[in-house]
């Protein structure tokens, strides 16, 4: 393309060269042509199947909070292959770059993918996975008709999508960053990371943040005011507690990562001196507030799963959860001591001998609180009738796995053997062993568990298992090898290796991922032959698990308004009551139900923030003023629509009733 | 207990249950002002941020001017007070709202309004001055955090003229009805929320800065 004045190209593609698509590197471009073969695929099919008016109309625009919770779990796995396959790059690099062998990744790509792969686990995987569970479940367990704010719902979810887009974005066009998923400076300043990965970072998180931040406003609303009579405080279910706890982190965490990408972003666009190097700047301020927010945000992640083990084990041991306040009151210490400990990413940066103590025997204390619990899910199982479903399978999977890493973060927080341990291949190890065996084990549990209410019919218990078995056995070989590597002193983020004695332990972590690719894949199957064999595995009951809490008295798929009478809560295990006075589904009396209207301006909205983000990334100053101007206008114009609800007439709700009843 | 139980489908009469649902349409209540506030202190965490950051970096002069040379407190007196009028004349517009007078309500928005204006045309004035001196926010650590905490503050302050704007004209269109005033008292929540960031900003800054 050429231009008359170079200035008008330069104003309106910015830094944006042909040179930034790597089509020089064969790897991105396998991977982009496998991504545009899959891309052109589904694309194709839902044009042939003529389903964009359905997506759009049914599942984009909706402001159910059902179909959200959905689409935030399919996308969480979507980039979880995205994740995954980093891993497995990396893996299979250090497995083989041993000696005079440089492996198949250059420097400058590789660290590229170890920030990818923790930027993307963490804020596109694991947050839009408990964020789409929450917002499944949690509405159905106060028993409400929706979310306090359904339209902003929507607008979080999308642009954590817009967010997850712009970090693919930087696979194709340009670079990613070459920092660390923390993006510490004086390494991710302009001086040492002139191109557009931090960029893409920066903007990719600030995206994503607003709807994480926003979402977790509205779910402590929902929380707060939407409960069913009855529901006091203390006889929520322990997910919706966890739930309410996690995003209290959210709203109290967020808003310092929002700050700190911020003050990053100035001192990169706008020359100031926060944290460089020169003129008064001090890194040191980026790590502390960047790590205010990072190990609030641990327990952000790890709160709802710990929720989903009890609800699945006090559900699958047949008996009403061991220690429920003492179960809400752990959950609580837990949410302030996250907020108390955050220097123990540190303790080697010079804090002084007191500080540190201060900050390890915190560390150490939150293991009591968390200790309580698991003592209270082996004491739900104790003499209870165990049925080991894939989803207690998890629970237990969890129960052993996450102690070991739990114990090995105790022993992190002592500051003498951090000074040992700090950014080795130990403190990789532990993190995987805590996320990966409290937080997506967890995730996996739900998933399992709450699958037929959201499409009425149960998971492929077999590739279940595979699935499970491939998972926590590829987990050990992946990660215990890197406990050993960590003590004998071999440092994170390194792609080439001199001494040869090292190289077995690599293998066998590599192989590892490959039984943990095995097991995703195994999770894969196990959808597709759930869906081919939906029929067989249909629940009509609504209950397929004997639950407990207030979700499982509603049909599987829950109608748009969830309930047609609000419940009236007398119990914490609402539903295992109200079983036990053979409570039947009323029929008659029904009245319309106030609902509200699906809109697309969520879907807009995100949409001009990715053009936005795109274009600061690329110094694109024209496109970013439209834009941002553009986003103003549409959230503004917005605002001018008083028509948001409408009402289900009774006679429809007869009618849907009486098809539930039938069904 | 007793009070509560009754016959679960109605008809059977023999097999007393507790009520499990509630028969008539419920409405929980309007979430909106909690939900605003929360996003309040949302905001108030970033603010936070920025004071701790201003706290770490403010005496980090780097050789450029220090606060005591460069802040004037007389503008700042000044602009203190429109500010604090703003919110005085923001809490004469929701009285009058509450007594459904719509004219005197956007009357006093409009003064509100340049009130706020003014403020942000000071701020501006003081910018300027400051830029034109050399001491953008690029020169030392204490210049960049002094423009990011107070600017962002501004920022806040332009954003709530904006907003006030969209509102007089849905009053004006729609009239006070009960969405518009919840939006009203959303946007008064915002107003004196950064009339109190401002006070802090005020204190932390420019009367400590000059004092030291």
């Amino acid at each position: 393309m050429t231009f008359h004045s170079p200035d008008l190209g330069k104003l309106f593609f910015g830094r944006l060269t042909l040179d930034d698509i790597p089509y020089h590197e064969p790897i991105l471009i396998f991977t982009f042509i496998g991504v545009a073969i899959g891309a052109i695929a589904v694309l194709g099919l839902i044009t042939y199947y003529r389903k964009w008016g359905y997506l759009w109309n049914e599942w984009f625009t909706s402001v159910d909070h059902k179909k959200i919770g959905i689409m935030y779990i399919v996308l969480a796995l979507i980039m979880l292959l995205r994740g995954f396959a980093d891993a497995l790059m990396m893996r299979g690099q250090q497995a083989m770059a041993f000696g005079a062998h440089e492996g198949y990744l250059p420097a400058h790509h590789y660290d590229q993918i170890f920030t990818a792969h923790g930027t993307i686990m963490i804020f596109f995987v694991a947050m839009p996975f408990i964020t789409g569970l929450i917002n499944f479940v949690m509405p159905l367990q106060i028993g409400s008709r929706d979310v306090a704010f359904p339209f902003l719902n929507n607008f979080s979810f999308w642009m954590t999508v817009s967010g997850a887009v712009l970090v693919m974005a930087s696979l194709f066009i340009g670079v990613f960053a070459r920092t660390g998923w923390l993006a510490y400076p004086p390494l991710s300043e302009l001086p040492a990371s002139p191109d557009s990965g931090v960029d893409y970072w920066i903007w990719g998180l600030q995206i994503a943040g607003v709807g994480t931040t926003l979402s977790g406003i509205n779910m402590i609303a929902t929380i707060v005011k939407m409960r069913a009579p009855g529901m006091t405080m203390m006889r929520m279910p322990i997910f919706t507690w966890t739930a309410l706890l996690a995003n209290v982190l959210i709203v109290a965490a967020f808003p310092v990562l929002t700050a700190t990408l911020a003050l990053l972003a100035l001192d990169r666009y706008a020359g100031t001196h926060f944290f460089t190097n020169d003129l008064g700047g001090n890194y040191m301020m980026y790590i502390n507030l960047i790590w205010v927010w990072g190990h609030p945000e641990v327990y952000i992640l790890v709160l709802p799963a710990f929720g989903v083990y009890s609800e699945v084990t006090s559900t699958f041991s047949r008996k009403r959860l061991f220690g429920y306040a003492s179960m809400v009151y752990a959950t609580v210490v837990i949410a302030v001591l996250s907020y108390l400990v955050w220097l123990h990413h540190f303790f080697t940066m010079g804090s002084g001998a007191s500080v540190n103590s201060f900050f390890g025997i915190t560390t150490m204390i939150i293991s009591i609180p968390t200790g309580a619990k698991i003592f209270n899910w082996m004491f739900t199982m104790y003499r209870g009738r165990i049925v080991y479903d894939v989803a207690m399978m998890w629970v237990v999977a969890f129960i052993v796995t996450f102690v070991i890493g739990g114990m090995t973060g105790v022993l992190l927080a002592v500051p003498p053997a951090d000074f040992q341990l700090h950014n080795s291949l130990f403190l990789i190890a532990h993190f995987h062993n805590v996320i990966i065996g409290g937080v997506l084990f967890g995730m996996f549990a739900g998933v399992n568990y709450w699958f037929p209410k959201a499409f009425g019919f149960r998971l492929d218990p077999f590739w279940g298992k595979v699935s499970f078995w491939f998972w926590v056995v590829g987990f050990y070989f992946a990660f215990m090898p890197l406990y050993w590597l960590g003590l004998m002193g071999v440092t994170r983020r390194v792609r080439h290796f001199d001494d040869p004695s090292l190289q077995i332990w690599f293998e066998i972590a590599a192989f590892g991922a490959v039984l943990i690719m095995l097991g995703i894949a195994a999770m894969l199957v196990q959808f597709a032959v759930s869906i081919m064999h939906r029929d067989k595995l249909r629940d009509t009951t609504g209950d397929p698990w004997h639950g407990r809490t207030l979700e499982w008295s509603t049909s599987s798929p829950p109608p748009p308004y969830n309930f047609a009478f609000t419940p009236q809560v007398h119990d914490i295990d609402t539903w295992w009551q109200m079983k036990q006075h053979n409570w039947r589904r009323p029929m008659e009396g029904f009245v319309p139900i106030h609902m509200p209207k699906n809109t697309g301006t969520g879907v807009y909205l995100a949409v001009l923030s990715f053009i936005f983000g795109f274009a600061m990334v690329w110094y694109m100053w024209l496109v970013a003023a439209i834009s941002f101007v553009a986003l103003l206008a549409v959230a503004i114009h917005h605002t001018f629509n008083y028509d948001r609800d409408y009402y289900i007439r009774a006679d429809e709700v007869h009618r849907i009733e009486a098809a539930r009843a039938g069904a | 207990m007793s009070d509560m139980t009754m016959t679960v489908s109605g008809g059977s009469g023999a097999e007393e249950a507790l009520r499990f649902h509630v028969a008539e349409d419920h409405h929980p209540e309007n979430a909106t002002l909690l939900g605003f506030w929360l996003y309040l202190m949302s905001d108030c965490l970033i603010f936070a941020c920025l004071f701790a950051t201003y706290g770490v970096l403010g005496r980090e002069y780097a050789g450029g001017p220090s606060a005591k040379e460069v802040l004037e407190l007389p503008i700042v007196a000044v602009n203190t007070t429109l500010l604090l009028l703003s919110s005085i004349t923001y809490g004469f517009s929701v009285l009058e709202m509450q007594q459904n007078r719509r004219g005197p309500m956007m009357a006093w928005l409009i003064v509100t309004w340049f009130l706020g204006a003014g403020f942000i045309t000071l701020e501006l004035t003081e910018f300027t001055h400051l830029v034109s001196i050399g001491a953008g926010p690029g020169r030392s650590a204490f210049l960049s955090s002094f423009f990011t905490l107070v600017g962002t503050h501004g920022l806040h302050v332009t954003s709530g003229l904006i907003w006030m704007i969209v509102l007089l004209v849905q009053v004006g269109k729609k009239g006070l009805i009960p969405a518009n005033k919840r939006r009203l008292m959303c946007l008064s929540m915002f107003w004196h929320f950064l009339d109190v960031v401002w006070v802090g900003v005020f204190s932390f800054v420019y009367l400590m800065g000059v004092l030291s």
